[in-house]
């Protein structure tokens, strides 16, 4: 290989290490973008930030149906569990505790019971153990977790006012101070 | 995209496996790679054990000091198996830290030392671009392109894949024709700098770049700088003082 003997000629490197700064610089300057150019106009559905939230219309726990569309114009906080997930758990009171704080001001949590991999009558059994007053809508068959592509439970979605995610966080439990620092953003977001 | 597996009641996190996977497959390569050089291949192994276990740890730990509150509570969680809830910076920094520490000890020569871990890092590269193309991360920016995938609603540069075939050339140049002499110390900066070269090349094709004022992609500028900065350290280490290995 001659890759030696141009390094150790020093002119000749020299020269190459400039040649690549101005033609790395370059392309460097050819790529930039105008803006941020997923989050412009209204973002195509997807579970990630920046995308819109992928709507969804499921039974509630204890009667009732909410559909994701209807609540635009508030702060949505979706959060995926089941009873059998110790981290889960470990963040519900936390949640409750910022759902009561905010919700007048805004603020609406929908826990998502993973209910095709655990039972109507343990969430049911749980969320009054915990005393939980926020809707709890059943995805029975999955369809909705699979829509979200969940990698784990818990996952929460943190969604504005547009409908539009704005934050993602896998895996728990969430502190209290992660969730308020979310929702307070959001919140002042219009 | 494929990021978990259901084996019965267990959730496989494919991402994950593939990362370790190519833990496993790098640090045997950079075994090999050591005894060809000289260096006693049980200190190398060692070396990136020590630093993996203890980066690990003090990720974990890092990312509780954080919420501390939660922690305190429920200090459980800290042995929780969920890469969430780790602190990724810091884990890295303890990790080098304790490696370092070792390789000290030990009294390994740094030249010698980097070259081996080179194509071990090389393939380990490989399996990163594996594991974002389980997860569907680091996608690629909306194109019409006979090869484009359909991912998160979109077509799209299949970046993944580019990310995973340019691992592969530097890995494959690394392992089979070294450009520097082995055992120098250049093939590491080789690697440093054949992989920002690629990132300041592919990271045009993505659609999540952070974007810093003026619109410049992050990666852009910083790999530029790496390469640049690699390059230019190469000259240092080209006098062949070979250190003896004891």
């Amino acid at each position: 290989m001659g890759v030696t003997a141009w390094v150790s000629d020093g002119r000749r490197w020299s020269g190459l290490i400039l040649a690549l700064a101005i033609l790395g610089g370059a392309w460097t300057w050819m790529s930039r973008l105008p803006a941020v150019a997923t989050t412009n106009g209204a973002p195509p559905p997807s579970p990630r930030e920046g995308f819109s939230a992928p709507d969804f219309t499921l039974d509630l726990l204890g009667g009732g149906q909410v559909r994701l569309a209807d609540l635009r114009g508030k702060v949505v906080m979706v959060n995926f569990w089941a009873t059998w997930c110790p981290p889960c758990r470990a963040e519900m009171p936390a949640i409750e505790k910022i759902y009561r704080a905010y919700k007048d001001l805004g603020l609406e949590v929908l826990a998502v019971n993973t209910t095709d991999q655990d039972s109507e009558s343990a969430a049911a059994d749980f969320i009054e153990e915990f005393g939980l007053t926020f809707p709890v809508p059943l995805d029975r068959t999955g369809a909705v977790s699979a829509s979200y592509i969940l990698r784990g439970l818990p996952s929460t979605y943190f969604i504005d006012r547009k409908g539009v995610i704005r934050a993602v966080v896998v895996g728990g439990p969430m502190s209290e101070a992660l969730i308020q620092s979310k929702v307070e953003e959001l919140l002042k977001g219009d | 995209m494929l990021p978990y597996l259901r084996l019965g009641p267990f959730l496989l996190q494919l991402p994950g496996l593939a990362l370790l996977i190519g833990v496993w497959i790098g640090l045997s390569l950079a075994e090999k790679e050591a005894k060809r050089i000289n260096l006693r291949s049980d200190n190398i192994y060692n070396l990136v054990f020590y630093g993996l276990v203890s980066g690990l740890v003090g990720a974990r730990l890092a990312y509780a000091a954080r919420y501390a509150s939660v922690y305190l509570e429920n200090p459980l969680s800290l042995f929780a198996l969920n890469a969430n809830t780790l602190s990724i910076w810091e884990g890295l920094l303890v990790g080098l830290l304790v490696s370092t520490i070792y390789a000290q000890r030990k009294g390994m020569p740094l030249k010698l030392t980097l070259d081996a871990l080179a194509p071990g890092l090389a393939v380990f590269m490989v399996f990163f671009g594996i594991g974002h193309l389980l997860s569907g991360d680091a996608f690629g920016a909306p194109t019409r392109l006979p090869w484009s995938v359909y991912l998160w609603n979109e077509y799209r540069h299949p970046s993944q894949v580019y990310e995973i075939l340019a691992a592969l050339g530097v890995f494959y140049l690394l392992w089979k024709q070294p450009p520097g002499e082995r055992g120098s110390g250049s093939n590491f900066l080789w690697l440093i700098a054949l992989s920002a070269a690629a990132r300041l090349f592919l990271e045009a094709f993505r659609g999540d770049s952070l974007l810093w004022l003026g619109g410049l992609r992050a990666a852009q500028v910083i790999s530029l700088g790496i390469m640049l900065a690699a390059l230019w350290g190469m000259r240092s280490f080209q006098p062949k003082e070979r250190s003896e290995n004891q």
